[in-house]
């Protein structure tokens, strides 16, 4: 049922929790795709459940406590939530894989960069249809290549290396590597590069953006560094408590949000041009085991009506391809 | 010229590194080298940088967590070198510091009336127990937290609200100058737009000054009066943020502000043009000569590697410590015939101390 072209296609997703306060209900009808060889971007401040969405998608939510009451979630349109462990086991790395905001974390440290770049490669042999096995040679050369691409210099020095003699930007490098050397068709990035400081930060998007357009590969970007989602991503995602607030081309979303959520979120980052970042946004995110009513921001929304407590607002079409959940904008179009 | 509230002049902090069996010093990490500036009072002075450039290690100097290993420090008119333990303990109630990470700043098993209380307590201020609760009730209010927050523990408290927190405890002691070293990076955008505000209002109502360190280019701009570039340990580039924005000379500059991840279209058209190439920051332990930045720099010539470069005032209030000041000042069509200004160089490590935000103030040194 999914498009020619997509790769991720969530449909009104819902994720449950059972917690001792009672049910904690994060994703309330979630809904979002990204096409072959798209950017895209998954914005939201801390608790708005992007992270909730990206393991829902690599599959390593725990049930229980997780329960999905409601939706699918196709990956290359097959739905995860109905796959076996195996087929999840087979898909990932190589339909999808990821890469974390913390590159020393998600490497292990007993262990040269040379030896876990060869595993991911023989992981991804392993389910590859037609191969015999690698000589080690071949999966060396094979290594020093991956690192190469990702330009990394003096490549058969560092497979030698363990994680932590290597420098954060190189660690990052290193870990792109890993993430696409069995050529996956969507990389989830999770916060990329956060960890890093801005000039080795802009480098590392600069080389991954060159990498994934070169080989056509689909980016679902998730942060809450609206700089970050800008140089990355063509679109953007927006999302508040567990809902999708709008979604739209990022420049254009930027540079003229409607949803009130996004309107707030993007007064509150500080300009380059020196322009003062607005009073924030008033309240604080809603605890999920009582989630308000509705529209999930009409607590803290200034243009909140009546209707906004008793009925979720559907995406309805705006002006600028835009996406807005909102009452605001679910009358007639602009 | 006033003289500024906080003078800080060829400051250093070496950290030894030890190896061997007798954990023999071979070698020292200059955390921070030659740095000059003041803040003036009712000032916010930004210090921006990357890992590495020592823009912590000032703070930290600065307000005593760590002594330095030369130069002076000044605050309202008296020097801190060797200063006498009363004078020492009235500067620490002068002077706070708000840390990055309200998590591990904050102890999580006591509650936030008792982590208040303490600097009350130390200083002897708000007289008997009640009176103490009613100064906590009235630093909660300050950083605009309700009362009732007083007996709950950090693990209760979002982390912009543990942040005020820490404000709230940095403000007990009455203090006139606050260091804040990255104080909203660990936030949600959000939350750090009400904590500038809430930083600009206290300025505003308590008349103090702050020397805010922080890696966001566009937060720097938009709440800096005056700001100082460092890398790797040294004062690169300094002057009114409008002017380091507007007129960005040194390749490190133009680099972090080309690089600031940004969110409109008007911003990316502000952006300057790069004069460097892909590199690594160097670690300072073992900083490459001369100029730190010639190994990513494009325009460097074989001077650069050699020689520190002095600093040279291109416009009004607005220095920059390298060979090609000159020549990337014109470029950059800040012509000196418009400033009325000469370029001035300055011999050897003297640096400037500025006057208020740039305008028409000379440059002079301290004490």
């Amino acid at each position: 049922m999914t498009g020619e072209g997509t790769i991720l296609d969530i449909r009104d997703l819902h994720v449950w929790f059972r917690v001792y306060e009672g049910l904690s209900r994060v994703l309330d009808g979630v809904s979002f795709q990204v096409q072959e060889g798209e950017r895209v971007g998954l914005v939201g401040e801390t608790g708005c459940g992007k992270t909730i969405a990206m393991k829902t998608v690599m599959g390593i939510l725990k049930s229980p406590p997780a329960q999905f009451p409601q939706g699918e979630v196709f990956l290359a349109g097959h739905d995860v939530l109905k796959m076996s462990p195996m087929e999840i086991l087979r898909m990932k790395g190589r339909t999808v894989s990821m890469i974390f905001q913390d590159p020393l974390s998600s490497l292990n440290p007993v262990f040269t960069i040379g030896q876990q770049l060869i595993d991911v490669i023989r992981y991804g042999q392993r389910w590859a249809a037609n191969s015999g096995r690698l000589s080690r040679a071949r999966l060396a050369r094979a290594a020093a290549e991956a690192l190469t691409t990702v330009r990394l210099p003096d490549a058969e020095r560092i497979l030698k290396l363990y994680p932590l003699e290597l420098s954060g930007g190189m660690r990052q490098r290193a870990l792109i590597a890993m993430a696409l050397v069995n050529k996956p068709r969507l990389l989830i990035a999770d916060e990329p590069g956060t960890a890093l400081d801005v000039t080795i930060q802009a480098q590392i998007l600069a080389l991954l953006r060159g990498l994934v357009k070169e080989e056509h590969i689909a980016v679902l970007l998730i942060t809450h560094d609206l700089g970050v989602v800008r140089e990355m991503a063509e679109r953007v995602y927006i999302m508040y408590a567990g809902q999708v607030a709008e979604e739209g081309p990022v420049t254009s979303l930027f540079d003229d949000p409607r949803h009130p959520y996004s309107q707030g979120l993007l007064a509150s980052v500080p300009r380059l041009t020196g322009k003062l970042p607005a009073r924030g946004i008033p309240g604080t995110v809603p605890d999920y085991t009582e989630a308000p009513p509705g529209c999930r921001f009409h607590p803290r929304c200034e243009h909140a009506m009546e209707k906004c407590a008793e009925q979720k607002p559907p995406l309805t079409e705006a002006a600028g391809q835009r996406l807005v959940a909102c009452h605001l904008y679910s009358g007639a179009k602009e | 010229m006033t003289e500024p509230i906080l003078g800080v002049e060829n400051l250093m902090k070496y950290f030894p590194i030890r190896s061997g069996l007798f954990r023999r010093v071979v070698g020292h990490v200059k955390a921070v080298d030659h740095v000059s500036f003041g803040v003036q009072e009712g000032e916010i002075f930004g210090l921006v940088g990357e890992s590495g450039s020592g823009k912590s290690t000032v703070a930290k100097t600065i307000v005593q967590l760590y002594r330095p290993t030369a130069g002076t420090i000044r605050f309202k008119g008296r020097d801190l070198t060797g200063a006498t333990k009363e004078t020492m303990r009235w500067f620490r109630s002068q002077a706070q510091m708000v840390f990055q990470d309200p998590k591990s700043s904050l102890n999580p098993r006591r509650s936030i009336a008792s982590i208040l209380e303490d600097p009350l307590i130390v200083y002897g201020i708000g007289g008997s127990r009640r009176g103490r609760e009613q100064m906590i009730r009235s630093l909660l209010e300050q950083v605009e937290m309700s009362g009732r927050y007083m007996y709950k523990y950090p693990s209760a408290l979002s982390g912009g609200q543990r942040q005020r927190v820490a404000i709230a405890r940095a403000l007990a002691v009455h203090p006139s100058f606050l260091a804040l070293d990255e104080p909203t990076s660990a936030l949600d955008v959000s939350v750090q737009a009400k904590l500038i505000n809430l930083f600009l209002g206290l300025k505003e109502e308590l008349g103090l000054s702050y020397l805010f360190i922080t890696h966001n280019l566009s937060l720097l701009r938009t709440i800096a009066g005056r700001a100082a570039v460092m890398y790797v340990g040294r004062i690169y580039e300094l002057g009114p943020t409008e002017l380091l924005f507007r007129h960005p000379i040194h390749p490190y500059t133009r680099a972090l502000i080309a690089a600031a991840p940004v969110v409109t279209s008007e911003e990316e058209q502000i952006k300057p043009q790069q004069m460097s190439k892909e590199g690594e920051i160097p670690s300072p332990a073992n900083p490459p000569s001369g100029c730190a930045f010639h190994p990513r720099c494009s325009v460097a010539e074989s001077g650069c590697s050699e020689e520190l470069p002095s600093p040279v005032e291109v416009e009004t209030g607005h220095w920059v410590w390298c060979h090609q000041a000159g020549t990337l000042a014109s470029a950059e069509g800040v012509s000196r015939a418009e400033s009325g200004l000469a370029v001035v160089e300055m011999p050897g490590e003297r640096a400037p101390l500025l006057g208020e935000s740039g305008d028409r103030a000379e440059p002079a040194s301290l004490g």
